[in-house]
């Protein structure tokens, strides 16, 4: 689930597990009301703003929500693929930032959960944390579970994800594999630089979208970038630099959040 | 590890889980010297400055006042742990928001209430024997064993209100103001309803607010086990009910209030 702050991500998923109350409409999770105890037990789940008691240690919160479920994994099994195994008899008061995050990630999947809920679950990891917690994931995936996870790193999604909703403002804008989002979407990306401070008139009219204009810099969205070219070129643009990618799904996300302004204004 | 999904129960066991769940919260709470230590300490520290030195004199209608003093701070004990550990308990988990993970586990929040009050009268019960170990050995009180295990009894069951005022104070204030706003309370509620310095001793219009505090009726069932009640048993059972209704009322509130804050 993908979207910039304040989309509706957390509320989401707060929805799913009823920890929230829709006003109008209903939540089911795997075909029961998400309170109930057997839905729950099926869930794990990794909030954001969470916390936990600082005085126990790794391995006995772990063994605290192992209790929770009905068939866990074995203790060591989570701790590890958390990556905590070093920090297993370390107080969690002790924890840095980053394997606190960590620890969160092991109280979710403890309980050998068929669905995972995870609430921008790399925030605070480092590069290594992070490294090992796509492992995990994968793995997880692997082994058929569901996982349901926010982020608004664009990468992230696109990198871990089948198929990615994207929602801003509460609204769903897309809901697509990362390769229909990037189809539907235009598919280069121009970013160029003049010899002169370019005016927005100058690339008006073009079969493109302008994402970025500022002085002689200025980057485009665009499924026809030779088209663009020529007619830059005929409108007598002096180019230094230019550069033709493939649009990644940042690009695209941003397209897909300027047609949703667009609509709605 | 997991089978089929025919093979494998839906929902864990309640049992154990209450048992887990009360073993860390006795574990956490043991981690936490503040808590622990002050719980067990402060009323042996209070019986013997307010108590010690009366222990041999024989009150009115031949009251041993050892045991009438033991029974009034054993009530203070128990009411303490009951305020403190919920009242500090419930708003420091609220600031540290473990409600909110708990709240999306199975965990039923019954069962987590249920390991709270039995992490609770754990420590009570650690608190009151200390504290009558200590006054048999250094204040030479001697009751029967019955006696004594009769006002145990009687203050773990009738702690029900100060659970209710823990919670109360809990739901309504943060994690710095709790603390202050539980001493506030509980300590002047104390020294009004007589667990500190016998009522007779009091001045006349806390002796005449006295018998509306609940305190005061929790001290009654322990001077009832040493046969020093002032006042029938039903009768103080009904203000520990009354009160309990208003306590859990305050707290409810606030929780409800908090509720559709956090989770709306």
């Amino acid at each position: 689930m993908l979207g910039p702050n304040g989309a509706g991500k957390t509320t989401s998923i707060s929805l799913m597990l009823g920890l929230r109350q829709p006003t109008a409409g209903e939540a089911r999770l795997l075909g029961l009301p998400p309170t109930d105890r057997r839905a729950r037990s099926r869930c794990g789940v990794m909030l954001q703003e969470s916390g936990t008691t600082s005085v126990l240690t790794v391995r006995e919160i772990v063994d605290v929500f192992r209790a929770y479920y009905p068939a866990p994994l074995p203790a060591e099994r989570a701790v590890a693929m958390a990556g905590l195994t070093e920090q297993a008899g370390a107080r969690i008061g002790t924890l840095s930032g980053g394997q606190r995050q960590r620890l969160y990630f092991a109280l979710a999947i403890c309980g050998d959960p068929d669905v995972l809920f995870l609430d921008e679950p790399t925030v605070g990891m480092d590069v290594e944390a992070r490294r090992a917690f796509v492992a995990s994931i994968q793995t997880l995936a692997g082994a058929g579970k569901t996982i349901v996870f926010t982020s608004h790193y664009l990468r992230e999604a696109e990198e871990l994800a089948r198929r990615i909703v994207v929602i801003d403002r509460g609204t769903v804008i897309a809901d697509a594999s990362p390769q229909e989002l990037k189809a539907r979407v235009p598919g280069k990306k121009i970013t160029l630089v003049a010899g002169r401070p370019l005016a927005a008139e100058t690339l008006a009219g073009l079969p493109a979208r302008v994402i970025s204009l500022s002085g002689e810099r200025a980057s485009l969205l665009s499924n026809e970038p030779a088209a663009v070219l020529r007619e830059l070129f005929r409108r007598g643009v002096d180019l230094v630099d230019l550069e033709v990618t493939g649009a990644d799904l940042e690009e695209a996300f941003l397209a897909l959040t300027r047609r949703a302004e667009e609509a709605a204004s | 590890m997991s089978g089929a999904p025919g093979e494998r129960s839906d929902v864990a066991p309640l049992g154990r889980m209450l048992l887990v769940q009360a073993r860390s919260e006795i574990r956490t709470r043991w981690r936490i010297p503040a808590f622990s230590v002050t719980i067990v300490a402060l009323p042996v520290l209070f019986f013997t400055f307010f108590g010690l030195p009366y222990v041999k004199q024989t009150g009115p209608n031949g009251i041993n006042l050892g045991a009438y003093l033991i029974a009034s701070f054993a009530a203070y004990s128990v009411g303490s742990v009951m305020v403190f550990g919920f009242g500090i308990g419930v708003s420091t988990e609220r600031g540290l928001k473990v409600d909110v993970l708990m709240r999306a586990t199975p965990l039923p929040p019954l069962i987590a209430i249920l390991a709270k009050v039995i992490n609770a009268l754990a420590y009570a019960l650690l608190s009151l024997v200390v504290l009558i170990v200590y006054g048999v050995i250094v204040g030479g009180i001697r009751q029967d064993l019955l006696v004594w295990l009769d006002m145990i009894a009687r203050l773990l069951v009738g702690s029900v209100p100060f659970i209710a005022l823990g919670f109360a104070i809990g739901y309504t204030c943060g994690p710095n103001v709790a603390p202050a706003a539980a001493n506030l309370i509980y300590l002047p509620l104390s020294f009004a309803s007589g667990l500190f310095l016998p009522l007779s001793q009091l001045p006349g219009f806390v002796r005449a607010v006295a018998p509306y505090l609940p305190a005061y009726h929790y001290g009654q069932l322990a001077w009832s086990a040493v046969g020093a009640a002032t006042e029938r048993m039903p009768v103080a059972l009904a203000w520990l009910a009354g009160y309990t209704v208003v306590f859990l009322a305050i707290a409810f509130r606030a929780y409800r209030r908090e509720e559709s804050r956090k989770f709306g």
